[in-house]
């Protein structure tokens, strides 16, 4: 398993090389910062000292070089709007991003594993057919629409829940809901084919031949079987539950990652763009890693 | 009996009566296929509403009305009879700017997809085909790329290169093309191990002749099932960005935009954010159906699941 661990950890450092890479060359072609950071009356001999103090007239080379050496010590550069180091801006909204993809995921499997095992186990019927169009429909949704959705029903109209913010577990409902039900469809997919797939095979035949327990065959034996695929594509999902998250942080002032970034996207302060495109990715690559660990953690068979 | 046989070949060549024959099966399986049907449908009705967009639009979709802001729709009181779906904030009848906004997501869904997938098709099958070295320098990058949603990788996109129709369609394009690379490779990695590909490599034949000739037509059909669902993937990547403010931007109208403009107005006129969501969910969904049934027919390994 360790060995197993640090192989993947080798993996990432290319990974993450190839980005920073692509953001810096992109952030390079994008021309300089300094016209965004002087105030409108700088002399063209401010703006040339800026640069050379910057090193912005250094080749393209020796800027990423220092530039990665700057990453590997985790400054990413100044941001220009709040004057600060970006990364701990960055880091600091994390928390709030976290807690809602948590919060989705949960609401994600508590649809899908029931919904999935019951479809699949009563295959054909009107209640099969509810769930497979239900979880269509979901999927065909853009997010923030049923977003704006929810809030339109339950704040506006029921007044039930708050319309946005950050708190109290009232307000993290909606955006969860929002952010889970196009994962939670996704998985159930998975889960129902995963199960019909399972409930056919032969030693599930043969337990229910033997006159076990119904239950027992669907949760002992058949389920948990089925999850080994649901997991590994569910991994994949990650990297779609934090983009959701960003757009959903939107919808609901979500003080998290995809509120700031947004923002920094609009006014062009590139040292957060770049911070959090790193922080995002590390993120996805340790929960792939940690959905890599289950899997194997859930089939024996599986060798490192 | 065998008279017969050999009349019908001689008046149809063969290749012809092959072609009619996968026409109709694909044809008969359509009508039997409901939600293959319901998708098509769908899918060629909101084509034809693009494509016409100025003759079917009752009204010019930037004209502003000020005498008529925020009326609803016709079947709530209060409404204008001439404006179907209402108006918006600055009288702009929804209708009309809902039918040109059909444009946009088509436009942009249609064309980033092709980009996306010339680029996945080329880097699959290189990848997949030579193997080795190049092989494990591309699947790196695509190893970057699936560690980046594409949301972020687009908007690192535009906060570089600024917003607008083509630098829409080349950063989804461009931060798209990683699903194909994936399924592209694979397929070229059993292909090029069958027995006809060794046996045109045995007598000669170059690799660049060979991707083309033999892979390639075999990796087709899964291409063709990943290009339409993508389509569905990038109408809603598109509307999510014009709604974030940084994709399509006014006057251009998008079903995001729209979306965007009617947030500010829930709490009175809550058609404004639900009709242009209910258009993008309503296209979205009849090319997944259309999807689902391509793979049906497309893929044999695909049949019977789920």
């Amino acid at each position: 398993m360790l060995k197993f661990i640090v192989k993947k950890l080798l993996e990432i450092v290319p990974v993450l090389l190839i980005i920073s890479f692509i953001v810096f060359t992109l952030v390079f072609v994008a021309g300089d910062p300094v016209a965004l950071m002087l105030p409108d009356d700088a002399t063209q001999e401010d703006i040339n000292n800026l640069r050379e103090a910057m090193g912005l007239n250094d080749p393209f080379i020796v800027q990423y070089g220092n530039y990665m050496l700057g990453v590997l010590q985790g400054d990413f550069g100044d941001s220009f709007r709040y004057n600060t180091a970006a990364l701990p801006l960055v880091l600091e909204r994390l928390p709030a991003t976290l807690e809602l993809a948590a919060a989705s995921m949960v609401i994600a499997i508590l649809i899908a594993i029931p919904f999935g095992i019951w479809s699949a186990t009563k295959r054909n019927t009107i209640l099969d057919l509810f769930v497979t169009g239900t979880s269509v429909v979901a999927k065909a949704m853009p997010n923030f629409w049923l977003g704006i959705m929810l809030i339109l029903i339950f704040s506006v109209t029921l007044g039930m829940l708050p319309v946005s913010g950050h708190g109290t577990w009232q307000h993290l409902i909606l955006p969860a809901i929002t952010l889970g039900t196009g994962i939670g469809a996704e998985m159930t997919r998975l889960v129902r084919s995963s199960m019909v797939d399972i409930l056919n095979q032969e030693y599930v035949r043969t337990a229910k031949s033997k006159g076990i327990n119904r239950f027992f065959v669907v949760y002992k034996h058949a389920f948990r079987n089925s999850l080994i695929p649901v997991i590994t594509i569910t991994a994949l999902q990650i990297s779609t539950l934090v983009g959701g998250a960003l757009i959903t942080e939107t919808v609901f002032s979500w003080p998290g990652l995809g509120q700031l970034l947004i923002q920094a996207v609009n006014t062009r302060d590139m040292a957060i763009v770049q911070a959090s495109v790193f922080v995002i990715a590390i993120l996805v690559i340790v929960m792939n890693l940690i959905a890599d660990m289950l899997y194997r953690v859930l089939d024996p068979r599986i060798k490192y | 009996m065998s008279e017969q046989i050999t009349t019908v070949e001689k008046e149809i060549p063969y290749t012809q009566v092959k072609k009619q024959s996968g026409a109709g099966k694909i044809l008969k399986s359509l009508l039997r296929s409901k939600t293959g049907l319901v998708g098509f449908i769908i899918v060629f009705i909101v084509a034809f509403i693009a494509i016409f967009a100025p003759w079917l639009a009752p009204f010019d979709p930037g004209a502003m009305d000020v005498t008529k802001i925020l009326k609803p729709p016709i079947w709530i009181d209060g409404s204008d009879p001439a404006h179907i779906l209402g108006t918006d904030n600055l009288g702009r009848d929804i209708l009309s700017r809902i039918i040109y906004g059909s444009r946009v997501s088509l436009l942009v869904g249609i064309s980033a997809v092709a980009l996306a997938g010339i680029i996945g098709l080329i880097v699959g099958l290189v990848a997949g085909f030579y193997g080795g070295i190049v092989d494990m320098i591309l699947m790196r990058l695509v190893d970057s790329f699936l560690a980046i949603p594409n949301i972020l990788f687009a908007l690192v996109f535009l906060a570089v290169f600024g917003a607008s129709v083509p630098t829409l369609i080349i950063v989804i394009g461009v931060t798209n093309w990683v699903a194909y690379a994936r399924i592209v490779r694979s397929e070229a990695l059993s292909i090029k191990e069958r027995e006809f590909v060794k046996a045109a490599r045995s007598i000669g034949v170059r690799n660049p002749l060979i991707i083309i000739r033999h892979i390639l037509p075999n990796v087709i059909s899964s291409f063709i099932v990943i290009s339409t669902l993508s389509v569905a993937s990038t109408i809603i990547l598109e509307a999510s960005l014009s709604f974030l403010g940084l994709g399509i931007q006014p006057p251009t109208i998008s079903w995001g935009g729209i979306l965007s403009d009617g947030r500010d107005y829930l709490a009175t006129s809550w058609w404004l954010a639900t009709l242009p969501g209910l258009a993008i969910t309503i296209t979205v969904l009849g090319i997944i159906f259309l999807g689902d049934w391509l793979r049906d027919i497309l893929d044999p390994r695909s049949q019977g699941r789920g």
